[in-house]
Parts: C-alpha cells; sequence; structure tokens
C-alpha cells in the first residue's frame, strides 16, 4: 500500500482539467437550477457545443486562431442555449429534464454519425486543432512545472492555468450577475414566475438568458476539456456525465457562488482517492481479482455517484455549503 | 387480487410461447470452429450464398484472431485456437450490390465456443437496402420495404409501449419522472437471462442436485415469467423503501426525480458488475428463421409472439383499468389524488400496486426487447428516451396515451430510416419529442391543462 501515491494523485487530480470541466459545468449548471431554477438535464450538450465549436473553427472551418476559436466555442453555446430555450422554457419543469436530456443526446448522434464525418470525424472525434493553441504557451512542453502533487508537463500546465483563470472570471461574473438587478429578477422568477410576471417582467426572456449564460460557462468547460486532451470525443459525450455535473453542484451547494467549483474538487478528489485505493488494494493481492477486477475497480466511481445523489437529495439536498431557502426545488 | 390476476394473465400469455422449438445445438468433434453462413432470400424466395466476403474474427478484447472469406456456398469457417466468446465482424461495403445487412447495426455478431465444438454465429442479409442501409434514398424504396419497417416499427412500439405504461402510470399517479424506469427494463431482461442459463439454483444453491425445472437453466418462457415476478417485486420494494417513504417525508417531486436518477445510475452499474459489458443471447429461440407473412413482410416466430403477447398484455392492462375495482382506483388516483382519498381510496396502497404493476411490466417488455435484439446491460437507458418520447407525444400519465405515442414513436423510428441513415433514427424520435412539446405539450392523447 502506497498511501503517498493515492494521496498525491488524489490531490493532483482535483486541480486537473476534469476538475475544472466539473467545475465550469456545475457553476453553468448553478446559474440554470441554482439561481433560475431550470431543471437542465442536458448540461453534456452545452459542454460538446463548446468543444465541437473551438475544434471545429480550426479544422473544419480552417480558421488556425485560439481567440476566433474560443469567440466560436461561445457562439455554439449560445446557439444551443436559443435551440434548446425557445421551444422548451414555456414548459414545466420536468418537461424541460426531458427535452434537455433528449437534445444533449441528439447532439451527441449527430457529431459522432457516419453522416457528419466530413465535418465532425464521426465516432472517431476532432483532433489537431490543439496547435493554435500551444503555440500561445509560454511554457517549455518538455519541462515539469508545478510542485508537490502539482506537478504538471508545460502543455498540460498552461491549460490549467488557463483554466482555473476561466473559473475564477466565470464564477465572479455569477457572483456580479446576482447581485445585479438581472440577478435578483432571476431569482424571483425561480420562487414565483406568476408574481414576477405580474411586476412586468418577461419571465421568459429572462429564463433565456440564464440559459444562455449557464451554457457558455459550461462551453467554456468544454474547449479547457478538449485542449486538456487535445481531442473531442463524442462518446465522451454521454448523458450519465450531466449527472455527475448535478452531483458536483449538489455536493458543494445549490445556489451558492463557490460551492460548484469546491464540489468539483472535493469530487475528483474522492473519485480518485478511491479508485486509487481499490487498484492498489487489487494489486497487492489484498482484494481477491475473483470479486472484482482492474476493469471494475473503474466502474465502481458510477456506484458512489449514483449512490451519493440518491443519498445527498433525501438528507442534505442543500449539499455541504448550501442554503435549503436558495433551492427550487418545488419548483413547477 | 386484481394484480395477481394480471401477473396470471402474463403467465398464460407467456405459455402460449410454448410451442416455439428451439434450434438443435451444433457440434462435431475436433477443432474449435466459429462459423457462419451468408446467404439471403431472393425475390423468389431462393437461397442465395453470397461468395467471397471477408469476415473478420477477433477476441471481445478486441485482438484480431484471424480472417476468411464465405465460399461458394457463402460458408465462411476459421479455426480457433480455444474456446471462449468470439466476435465476427462483416464489412457491409463488401457484400454484393443490391444485398445488405438487414439490421445495418449488426456488422459484428459475438459467438461464444466451447473447445473441440462448432460455434455459430448469425448474420441476417436482406435484399435491397436492409433497415435503410445508411445512403436512404426514397426513390429505392418498394411498397414491401416500406411494409417490412412498418411491421418492425409496430413491433418495437409494442414492446416500447408494455415498458412504457407503468411510467406513465407512475407520473399519473405520483408526479414522479422516473428516470430509473430502464433500469427497471434492464433488471427484468437480466433476471430472465440469468434463470435462462443457471435456473433456480443459481439462486438457491442446494437445488442444484434436482433435475431440469429447479437444478438446471429454465425454459426461456419460465425465465420470463420469472422475471415478470422478481420485476414486480422490485417495483414494490423501490416504492415501498425509497419513494414511499420519501414522500410520507414531503420530499419534492424534483428531488424524487434526482434520487431516482442516482437510482439509475447505480442499478445500471450494478448489472454491468454483474453481466458484463458484452451482449449475449438468450439460451433459446435465438436464431430464427424469418417467414414470409402476406406474401410481404418476413418476421421471425419468435417476434410474432412476443408482439402477440404484447398486444394481450395490453388489451388486459386496458380491461384492468377499465374494469376492475383496483384498475378504476388507479384512475382516479392519477385523475384527482386528493378528490381520489375524500372518496375513501388507499392512495398509498394504490401507488404501491402501481408501482408493482408497473415493475412487472418493464420486467416483461424488458424480456421482449432482449429477445429481439440481444441481452445487454444498458438496453433499458438505451430505450428510456424513446420510451420517454412515446409516452410525452401520448400525453404524460395516461395510459392508452402510452400506447398510441410508443405505437407512433415504434414506427417512426424504423420507417424514417428510408430516409435517414439508421444510426440517426433516434434522433429523428427525439426531434418529434421536442416538437410537440413545443405544439401539443399535453401529447396526442392527454387533456387539455396549463403545463407551461
Amino acid at each position: 500500500m502506497d498511501w503517498g501515491l493515492i494521496f498525491d494523485q488524489a490531490l493532483n487530480e482535483a486541480l486537473d482539467v476534469n476538475a475544472i470541466l466539473y467545475a465550469l459545468a456545475a457553476v453553468g449548471l448553478n446559474v440554470h437550477f441554482g439561481y433560475a431554477g431550470l431543471l437542465n438535464f442536458g448540461q453534456v450538450g452545452f459542454v460538446a457545443m463548446g468543444a465541437y465549436g473551438m475544434g471545429l473553427t480550426i479544422t473544419y472551418f480552417a480558421i488556425p486562431n485560439a481567440f476566433v476559436s474560443v469567440l466560436m466555442g461561445i457562439l455554439f453555446s449560445l446557439i444551443f442555449a436559443l435551440l434548446l430555450g425557445l421551444p422548451t422554457l414555456r414548459l414545466r419543469a420536468d418537461y424541460l429534464a426531458i427535452v434537455t436530456i433528449a437534445a444533449a443526446e441528439i447532439v451527441r448522434l449527430i457529431a459522432r454519425s457516419t453522416a457528419m464525418r466530413g465535418i465532425t470525424r464521426g465516432a472517431e472525434g476532432l483532433n489537431e486543432f490543439i496547435g493554435p493553441f500551444r503555440d500561445l504557451s509560454p511554457f517549455n512542453p518538455s519541462a515539469l512545472y508545478g510542485f508537490g502533487p502539482w506537478q504538471w508537463r508545460g502543455n498540460r500546465v498552461f491549460v490549467i492555468i488557463i483554466g482555473w483563470l476561466l473559473v475564477v472570471l466565470c464564477v465572479l461574473v455569477v457572483w456580479q450577475l446576482m447581485r445585479s438587478p438581472w440577478g435578483r429578477v432571476v431569482k424571483a422568477i425561480r420562487e414565483d414566475e406568476d408574481a414576477a410576471r405580474a411586476l412586468g417582467k418577461n419571465a421568459f426572456w429572462y429564463k433565456l438568458q440564464a440559459l444562455m449564460v449557464g451554457g457558455v460557462i459550461a462551453g467554456f468547460g468544454g474547449m479547457v476539456w478538449a485542449w486538456g486532451n487535445a481531442t473531442v470525443q463524442p462518446d465522451f459525450l454521454v448523458a450519465p456525465l450531466t449527472f455527475f455535473f448535478w452531483l458536483v453542484l449538489i455536493l458543494g451547494g445549490v445556489g451558492r457562488t463557490w460551492s460548484p467549483v469546491i464540489g468539483a474538487m472535493i469530487f475528483w478528489f474522492l473519485i480518485t482517492f478511491i479508485q486509487n485505493l481499490g487498484r492498489q488494494l487489487v494489486d497487492s493481492g489484498t482484494l481477491s481479482t475473483s470479486i472484482m477486477d482492474l476493469s471494475q475497480i473503474d466502474q465502481i466511481r458510477f456506484w458512489i455517484v449514483g449512490l451519493a445523489l440518491a443519498l445527498l437529495m433525501i438528507f442534505r439536498p442543500q449539499g455541504i455549503f448550501g442554503n435549503r431557502d436558495e433551492m427550487a426545488l418545488d419548483a413547477r | 387480487m386484481p394484480v395477481r390476476r394480471l401477473v396470471g394473465l402474463v403467465m398464460v400469455a407467456t405459455a402460449v410461447a410454448g410451442t416455439l422449438v428451439p434450434l438443435p445445438a451444433l457440434g462435431q468433434d475436433g477443432a474449435t470452429v466459429v462459423t457462419t453462413t451468408l446467404r439471403y432470400d431472393d425475390a423468389n424466395d431462393e437461397r442465395v450464398p453470397v461468395e467471397g466476403v471477408s469476415i473478420v474474427v477477433t477476441t471481445v478484447d478486441g485482438a484480431e484472431v484471424g480472417s476468411a472469406a464465405t465460399d461458394a456456398e457463402g460458408v465462411f469457417e476459421l479455426e480457433v485456437p480455444d474456446g471462449g466468446e468470439y466476435v465476427l465482424t462483416i464489412d457491409p461495403s463488401a457484400l454484393p450490390e443490391g444485398v445488405a445487412l438487414r439490421d445495418p447495426d449488426r456488422i459484428a455478431v459475438n459467438v461464444s465456443v466451447e473447445t473441440g465444438q462448432v460455434g455459430r454465429g448469425l448474420f441476417a442479409l436482406v435484399e435491397g437496402e436492409g433497415g435503410g442501409g445508411g445512403s436512404g434514398g426514397f426513390l429505392g424504396t418498394s411498397p414491401r420495404q416500406v411494409a417490412q419497417l412498418t411491421v418492425e416499427g409496430i413491433k418495437l412500439g409494442l414492446f416500447l409501449a408494455i415498458a412504457a405504461i407503468g411510467l406513465s402510470l407512475i407520473f399519473g399517479t405520483t408526479g414522479l419522472v422516473n428516470f430509473a424506469h430502464g433500469e427497471m427494463i434492464g433488471f427484468g431482461l437480466l433476471i430472465a437471462y440469468f434463470f435462462n442459463f443457471y435456473g433456480l439454483a443459481g439462486a438457491f444453491g442446494f437445488l442444484s442436485s434436482l433435475p431440469a425445472p429447479f437444478g438446471d437453466g429454465v425454459n426461456l418462457i419460465w425465465a420470463a415469467v420469472l422475471a415478470v415476478l422478481l420485476g414486480a417485486g422490485l417495483g414494490y420494494v423501490l416504492d415501498r423503501f425509497v419513494f414511499g417513504p420519501m414522500r410520507r417525508r414531503g420530499v419534492s417531486l424534483i428531488a424524487a426525480m434526482v434520487v431516482s436518477i442516482g437510482g439509475s445510475i447505480l442499478l445500471r452499474y450494478i448489472f454491468l458488475f454483474a453481466f458484463g459489458g458484452n451482449p449475449r443471447f438468450y439460451a433459446q429461440y435465438t436464431a430464427q428463421r424469418g417467414i414470409l407473412v402476406f406474401d410481404l413482410v418476413t418476421i421471425t416466430p419468435k417476434d410474432m409472439i412476443a408482439a402477440l403477447i404484447s398486444l394481450l398484455v395490453l388489451v388486459g392492462v386496458g380491461l384492468f383499468l377499465g374494469n376492475t375495482r383496483m384498475g378504476k382506483a388507479m384512475r382516479a388516483v392519477s385523475d384527482n389524488r386528493d378528490l381520489a382519498e375524500s372518496s375513501g381510496i388507499d392512495v398509498q396502497k394504490v401507488i404501491n400496486r402501481v408501482w408493482v404493476a408497473s415493475g412487472g411490466l418493464a420486467a416483461l417488455g424488458g424480456v421482449f426487447m432482449g429477445l429481439s435484439e440481444q441481452v445487454s446491460w444498458n438496453i433499458g437507458f438505451r430505450n428510456l428516451l424513446l420510451i420517454f418520447a412515446g409516452v410525452t407525444l401520448g400525453g404524460l400519465g395516461t395510459a392508452y396515451g402510452a400506447l398510441v405515442g410508443c405505437l407512433i414513436v415504434g414506427v417512426g423510428v424504423q420507417v424514417s430510416t428510408i430516409w435517414i441513415p439508421t444510426e440517426l433514427k433516434n434522433v429523428g424520435a427525439l426531434v418529434v419529442l421536442i416538437i410537440v412539446l413545443v405544439f401539443r405539450p399535453h401529447g396526442v392523447l392527454g387533456r387539455k391543462e396549463r403545463i407551461g
């Protein structure tokens, strides 16, 4: 048993690209569900739109410019928010849940289809878009940077720094937005849509704006994830990923500015910790492979996620830092 | 007890399928061989072998074992080093002009073979475009193909409907959108597989010395009956120990929905742990030759019987809801819970019975889905969105609406492959779902009420 290694890897993952993706997606989801009360179960669709928008700019539209590609990623997320929001935001919350999960699945199925192979490369996924982004990196690709458990090669360090800067930026924007008159209207709609409408607020338009804001933040998550892996794999972007984002949000606490970020770090620390512990138990023979082999250890994360999501929702829906009054659990 | 009557109906109906004769297992001495035969029926109903198509054999981990081409009889044979599970993969583009796989998604077939035996895989070939063939094109569509796709769509729709009615009833009586419904389907499917291969002795070890009905794997028909009973049990347990207590504690519907999502993930990955990721077949009724009906459509006997049973069960559910005390109580609770309660209906008991019936029906739907495709761990989740589409289309909370909606979705999904690539057929259903919600959010049969 190498406890040092287990802790090091868990601490490393808590700040790595995956944690950034989860943090950004959960911050976006917090805008949707925590502040606007929208039951969005298709967050992975926004992540996909951000990643594909950014990647396609370079591979398909042949504009090898990192800044233009980011703008296109934002644009794609906005378009998805409009496509999703215009028809569905008038519906009741549980209908919205079904439609969003369906829409995210549509995005994935179309992106991976053979018919789209000329554009999205089908199930193979997008590659070869990373060049313009890496050209901006001031770090030496072959050198190690960082300290303690947090050491990465130059290219990854650049992604991680950009990623966390985006997280901070998005959280600050959300924080300011929610203190503004706009944020107060959005929260009022969450509490009582009819009352907000009676005061002359266009609830539909505010909800659509909230959907766009949260969607773009998730789109940033998709871009960071694409940069970190230098590829966009459609089969990573499956529906259960959205539920992971939900767990991260609920774990941290709904309706609080920083809690999704902390939720993401805790989530990745715990998942990596348990997974590596399991692997070492199997490797050292303490846990017999007749009970569980290495590939099954990797599935345990889903058990934990499912169980944790259910138990948190029953016993502590406000999560670690949340405030129960800030949750739109009775949204209609 | 009405529910018992319902289960009894299912049992009688499944027993009808006993007239089917399973194919004899092929076995011969000597080398371990995997084999398949590529043939199709031409317009005159004659079997035509397909020569010279190369088939690649890999292990389930993806390592290539070897490849060979079919001979003049359309027979492919390859010696493999050892018994085990292998995957045969065909390149559909190598097929001659005008011949396609019946299901263009099924380019790979799993074959399990014992050492020294012959393992047989099956590629179903058809003349024409198969299930769409990827290229689409309306001009090349024959009436026969449209009829074939419609029949397959009805079949799919019936299976979806069996599973969907429970989802709709649960929504109607409790207001919960149960995302774990897909796992109730998967539970039935896998329980049937378990009893099909290991029998009651697999669950109760002391029975293993007893003769066939108890000691060994049981025929799929009895396995299905057991699966339906246990599926109903799962419905009971879910309500009694999870959702019932939450209702009493006043946990909101949205929280309950998130709980059902958590339960869905947990159950699904327990299935993966127990069953493994590779799709498999039931022990009986796997390879059947389709028979030509009305000189127009080909359908395998197992699909025909499964569809007939589905129809019977659906009629039974309809009669149950319309005529029995419990059925009327279910509709009353669904219609107006407070009014039902104040007129003396034990609402909690009715809701519990709804869960029991839903679990049984979902399990039966799962068994049929596994019979007509393959048994795999995530079949429930893969079909969940189609079921949502069907249920929403018909009107959430209405049992008859679920039936109509699922039939529309099933036929729509299959027939749409004439115009769109097969891999995108589910996209069509989901797009329709969204469009319906925009223009008629209460569904085709639902009552007009405010849901926005």
